[in-house]
Parts: structure tokens; C-alpha cells; sequence
């Protein structure tokens, strides 16, 4: 418990502790966010992931929005375990043909209404496995996609900064 | 020489043995040609001889110009720094051969995995239920990686048979492909007893996206763009070992400093996601804030390559011939400086795990898998030393490794706490070997020539994060790509995983997964 405590003390919140001028942005960019997504869902947006082929890089990288740096929960934004809790569906992934009955499996048990984003630039098009023979996608010949966030992956920052300007033209 | 030593040996233990051809292609390499009637022997004399399991075992489609397939197999023999690679040609009439599994169970997935892509019958082989070509979506006599394949053919759909558990009191819990985390897909099906799990059939392939048959065609520099894309986590792993390959083909001996560059940044790979995965079995045991704090140590190691190198995930780096990026002197302080804070913080991170005692009653004593289990089915890398294995590229082949007098990290515990222990110590050295080739650097120095492609084949391996990563490639005249295979560690490392859960109750199978993390998309290709 001590170390815990100790540690707790010396790193402070490192959610703060991050560039100037990143801080600056992240700050500005999330306190926007918050107010949009009151406004409009309520108190949060709830995502749900599906991977559907992606080489892992994506699912990092959303891994990453989460962590104390970007703290993408505090904008209101979470991540959670049910499509039955979702908002929206995120997707990453050239959409393999193994996935694609679970993929739109997912997308069916989410609770209108509902979106799609697709994340990462094999979600947009297929990407660098667009010729294969096992690809059914893109994710957009399969779903409704409202926005796509390009990136190989996209860093945090793109994610965030992405799901802002996207949130305010709704 | 050690071929004509290698050919005495085996005939010591199998008299029939006669070698159709025999070639030590490279000083690394040796292939053995031998007709279909001995190769099962000789593959198995090659097992128990070296001690090796199979490294890789796969499919060439020569129709056009051989009427034959040719199936390799590779082994590996740690005490001659060598790989063995044993082929023979078979007929294209009615296709098969027979199958090494029984005797050798490493060789499973990878003759099953032959089955479903080439359409050759590995005989008797107990299990030929598809991989990667899922039965619901994928009619049956579609061979992918044949070369006279086009598209997929209709066809009836059938359904994959889960291997069933039964009697009084046994249920079974299905899980997956869409998983409650932000993980890749994979099903996993337990089979219970009460509380503990007496069976579980991990079913892959849910990633595949016929990455093998894409690196067909395309020249050099497309085709390592690819391989980064192979597996996220690895991506400066595979295409080093890609790299490799092609440059052995080309006889091309890259740079020096190309070399030290490629292994820091190798090692920079490994260090993130060490720490990645550390605090991923907080995570799964609830421990919040060290979770919380490793996530913060591996976004510093992310930050620490974007500024080295442009790519958080150092994609881009490699070329055929060298790297692009160099590290000039204030790069150089930089890795150093943020070495050392990152260090001091990950002491503090294992500080905390080791003084908290419901985390380590948590992961001693998980999910243990035992060495001989690990020996069967040929578990290669930080899984495979974990168990008391001594396997690791790095101290067999070691190449500049040697200058730095690096040191093999072995556990004999085999389980959660044990591949956690390997990771912990591994960062070290990896820190360590960091720093002493950070120094070797030589700032002003050529890091990437051109090389002239030549046809040929070769294999190209690498020790990532998570083991050996392995690249076989055969490149025609025109420089393209006819056939590669790609061995990622994880291929050998999931069977791994269904035996270490046994006995073991499903809310600690998260924690045993993360252990040994490892990936869906290098899997399934």
C-alpha cells in the first residue's frame, strides 16, 4: 500500500503533466466535447470497438485515447463491454469474411439510434489488404458509416480531435 | 562446412536415409532434398536429433513449372546456430503426403493449415477441421495459396465441429469473436466442471485476410510496407525479418550502423510492449492505478519513438538494403535521457505489483504450463522461456548481439507470475542493451544501400517481443515475390494457451490470455 501511496503522491496527474502546447489542445478540444455531448446524448456517448481484421495497431491506439495522458473518459467519451449499452459502433479493420456475420451480429444489437465510425485506414477501403480474396469490406458497403477517422493507426490525439469535429455538425 | 556432418548423423539413426540433394545455401541455412518415401523419417530424426520442434512447415506451388508441389519443413538447431530446412516434391496428381502429427505435434496446425490453403492431404492426420477459411463463409475446394486460384468458388457451407466435453455436469461457455475488451476476435470455448475449466477450444482465424497470397507479385519495397502491417504490435519485427530475407537472396551485407539501428529500434519494440502487457494483467486482476501507470510508462516509450523516428509504432523505418531513419546526436541524448526516467518509473511499477499481495496471489501459481507440454507442442519465444525453455534467437543467432554480451532470461515456473518475471527482466536488458548500442553508433555513417535483387529463397527470422518471427521468401527473376510464408510466434504459442488454463477457473483465464498476449492478425494472416 505504501509504495501505492507513495507513487500516487510523486506522480501527481499526469493528465496535465503533458506538453504545453499538446495540453493546450487536448484541453481545448475535450472541454468542447464535453458540452456537445451533454447537449446531445445526454450525459456520454458509449462506443463499442469491433475489430474486424485490423493488425492491432487501431486497438492500441483506442487503448491509448483511454490512458491517463488523453483520459478520453473525461470528455464524457467511454468505452463499453455490450453493443446493448452503446451509441455508436467503431470499427477497425478491413472487414475479413470471417467477421462479417458477427460485425453486422453487433451492429444489430445496439438500440436505435445508432452509428458507425470506422477507424484506421484499413476500415476505409480495405487499405494495404484491399486486393485480398477474403476481404468483404469496406465497412461501408456493409454498414451506414458516418465517419471515418484516416490514420495508420491514428494517433490519440487524431482520435479525439476527429471525434470532436464530427459531434459538433451534428 | 557442417552439412556432410549434419547427412552422417541422420544416417547414423536412420540407415535409409539418401539425400536427393543436399546445399548450404547460406552460412545459416542447409537444405535437404529427399524423396516423399523418407521424409517423414528424416524429419523425424531431425526432431529428436537436434532437439527442434517445427519451426515452420509449409507449401510451394510449382505446377507450372516443376508439375509439383514441394512441402519444407524447417528446423532449427540452437547449438550450430543453423536452420534445416527438409523438402520434398509431390506429385499434382491427387496431392498428399503423410502426416507428421502423430509423431510430432508441432507440426499440427501447420499441416492443417497446408490442407486447407493448398488442397494436399496430410494422411492421417486426426484433425482436418479448417483455420483460417471458416466453414460458414467459405465453401470447401477453395485452395487460396494455389496459384491457379482466382476467386472464391461457390459452394455448399458447412459448420465448424467444436470438440465436445460430456457428461454429468459439464457446460459449456462460448465467448467470442466480438470480445467485452478492445481486443482482436477470436472464440473461445470453455468447458466446465463445476468452477474449474477441464477443456478449451480456442477457435482463430477471425483476422485472416489472405496476407500470404498478397505478398505474391508485388517487388521489395511494396511488400515490406505490407509485412509492418502483418501485426500491429510487431510491426518493426516482421519487417526486419522480411528485410532479411530479401538480402540474403541479394547476397547484400547492409551497413553497420544500419545494423545497430535496427536492433535498437527492435529493442524499443519490445520494451513497450513489455511494459504493455505488465500492466495488462493489473488491469485483468482489477489493480488499477499500476495499470494506470504502466499505461503511462508505455504512452512515454510510444512518445519516445514518434520523436526518434516519426512512427509511434516504428512503421516506415525499414527498407530493403538498411533503414531511412538515422539517430543523430541529439536524438541520441534524447533516447538515453528518457531511458532513464522511463526506467526509474517502471522500477516503481514492479515495486507495487511485488508489494502487493492479493495481486501476487492472483498470478503465482496461474496458469501454469508445464515444460514437457511446452516441449509438444513447440512453444517458442517469452512463453517457451518462461517454462525453462532455452530458446531465444538472440543468444543462438547472435550476430551483434554478441558484442554486447547479451543475456538470456529463463524462468522455470511456467506460469502468469513467470512470464511476467521474463517480461520484467527482459526490460532490463533490453534498457541495457539499448544504452551499449546507443554508444556503438557511428553518427556520420552510410545506413542503407541499394541492392540488386536476384531470384533465389531464403529464410529471414528475427527475435521480436514475442519470439521468433520468420520470414521464408522465394523472389523470381523479375524480383517479385512467388511465395512467402510468414511464421509469426503466436501461431506456435496458442495451443500453449488452452493448455495453460486447465484447472484453472474462467475469471482467471483473462489474466493467463494477457500473460502470454498474443496476436490474433499474426496468426491468422
Amino acid at each position: 500500500m505504501i509504495p501505492i501511496l507513495k507513487n500516487r503522491i510523486l506522480k501527481g496527474i499526469v493528465t496535465r503533466h503533458i506538453d504545453q502546447g499538446l495540453r493546450e489542445e487536448v484541453e481545448s478540444v475535450g472541454v468542447e466535447l464535453k458540452s456537445i455531448i451533454q447537449k446531445k446524448f445526454g450525459r456520454s456517448l458509449c462506443l463499442r470497438e469491433v475489430d474486424t481484421g485490423s493488425c492491432g495497431g487501431c486497438e492500441s491506439e483506442i487503448i491509448s485515447a483511454n490512458n491517463p495522458i488523453y483520459d478520453l473518459q473525461r470528455f464524457g467519451i467511454s468505452f463499453v463491454a455490450s453493443p446493448r449499452h452503446a451509441d455508436a459502433l467503431l470499427v477497425t479493420g478491413p472487414v475479413s469474411r470471417n467477421m462479417l456475420i458477427a460485425l453486422k451480429g453487433t451492429f444489430e444489437s445496439m438500440p436505435e439510434p445508432k452509428f458507425v465510425i470506422t477507424l484506421g485506414d484499413c476500415a476505409l477501403d480495405g487499405g494495404c489488404f484491399k486486393d485480398s480474396y477474403y476481404i468483404a469490406g469496406p465497412v461501408k458497403d456493409v454498414l451506414p458509416v458516418a465517419l471515418h477517422i484516416p490514420g495508420c493507426p491514428p494517433n490519440p490525439e487524431t482520435i479525439i480531435k476527429a471525434l470532436l469535429a464530427f459531434l459538433k455538425q451534428l | 562446412m557442417y552439412c556432410p556432418e549434419l547427412i552422417s548423423q541422420i544416417k547414423k539413426r536412420f540407415p535409409e536415409f539418401n539425400a536427393l540433394s543436399s546445399a548450404e545455401n547460406y552460412p545459416d541455412e542447409i537444405s535437404i532434398k529427399v524423396s516423399p518415401e523418407i521424409f517423414k523419417d528424416t524429419c523425424l530424426v531431425l526432431h529428436k536429433m537436434l532437439p527442434s520442434p517445427v519451426m515452420a512447415l509449409f507449401a510451394l506451388d510449382e505446377r507450372e513449372k516443376e508439375n509439383s508441389f514441394v512441402i519444407n519443413c524447417v528446423f532449427v538447431s540452437f547449438k550450430k546456430s543453423k536452420w534445416i530446412t527438409v523438402s520434398m516434391d509431390i506429385p499434382q496428381d491427387n496431392p498428399c503426403f503423410d502426416s507428421l502429427a502423430k509423431n510430432m505435434h508441432s507440426a499440427t496446425l501447420f499441416e492443417r493449415e497446408i490442407w486447407e490453403m493448398f488442397g494436399i492431404e496430410p494422411k492421417g492426420n486426426p484433425d482436418l477441421r479448417r483455420l483460417n477459411l471458416h466453414d460458414e463463409v467459405c465453401p470447401q475446394g477453395n485452395y487460396p495459396l494455389r496459384k491457379d486460384f482466382q476467386r472464391m468458388r461457390a459452394g455448399d457451407l458447412g459448420e465448424y465441429k467444436f470438440s465436445r466435453v460430456e457428461g454429468e455436469g459439464i457446460f459449456e461457455v462460448p465467448v467470442g469473436p466480438v470480445h467485452a475488451g478492445i481486443i482482436g476476435p477470436g472464440h473461445f470455448r470453455f468447458s466446465c466442471a463445476g468452477e474449474p475449466i477441464i477443456n478449451l477450444e480456442i477457435r482463430l482465424g477471425f483476422t485472416h485476410r489472405g496476407v500470404e497470397k498478397l505478398f505474391e507479385g508485388k517487388d521489395g519495397s511494396r511488400a515490406l510496407k505490407l509485412s509492418e502491417c502483418v501485426s500491429g504490435d510487431s510491426s518493426f519485427a516482421h519487417s526486419i525479418a522480411f528485410a532479411q530475407a530479401i538480402e540474403k537472396i541479394s547476397e547484400t551485407t547492409i551497413p553497420l550502423q544500419a545494423v545497430y539501428l535496427r536492433v535498437i529500434f527492435l529493442e524499443l519494440e519490445r520494451l513497450y510492449n513489455h511494459v504493455n502487457d505488465i500492466g495488462g494483467a493489473a488491469v485483468d486482476v482489477g489493480f488499477s492505478f499500476p495499470a494506470a501507470y504502466a499505461s503511462v510508462i508505455k504512452e512515454a516509450l510510444l512518445q519516445l519513438n514518434e520523436k526518434l523516428t516519426a512512427s509511434r509504432y516504428l512503421k516506415g523505418i525499414n527498407a530493403v538494403g538498411g533503414v531511412l531513419i538515422n539517430i543523430d546526436e541529439m536524438k541520441k541524448n534524447l533516447l538515453l535521457e528518457s531511458l532513464d526516467k522511463i526506467n526509474h518509473g517502471f522500477d516503481a511499477l514492479v515495486k507495487m505489483l511485488d508489494s502487493s499481495v492479493s495481486f501476487m496471489d492472483r498470478v503465482d501459481a496461474t496458469g501454469v504450463l508445464k515444460r514437457k507440454t511446452a516441449q509438444d507442442l513447440g512453444i517458442v519465444g517469452l512463453v517457451g522461456r518462461a517454462c525453462g525453455i532455452p530458446t531465444d534467437l538472440r543468444k543462438y543467432f547472435p550476430g551483434i548481439y554478441k558484442e554486447v554480451k547479451f543475456k538470456m532470461v529463463t524462468q522455470e515456473a511456467g506460469d502468469v507470475l513467470a512470464r511476467l518475471r521474463i517480461r520484467e527482466l527482459e526490460f532490463k536488458e533490453s534498457s541495457r542493451l539499448i544504452k551499449e548500442f546507443v554508444k556503438k553508433l557511428n553518427i556520420g555513417a552510410e545506413f542503407k544501400i541499394n541492392p540488386e535483387f536476384k531470384a533465389g529463397s531464403a529464410l529471414g527470422y528475427t527475435e521480436g517481443w514475442r519470439g521468433p518471427v520468420l520470414y521464408w521468401l522465394k523472389i523470381n527473376s523479375l524480383g517479385l515475390i512467388e511465395r512467402c510464408k510468414i511464421v509469426d510466434p503466436s501461431f506456435h504459442n496458442w495451443q500453449g494457451l488452452s493448455y495453460a488454463v486447465l484447472g484453472n477457473i474462467i475469471p482467471d483465464f483473462p489474466l493467463c490470455n494477457k500473460s502470454f498476449d498474443l496476436s490474433y492478425s499474426g496468426n491468422d494472416l
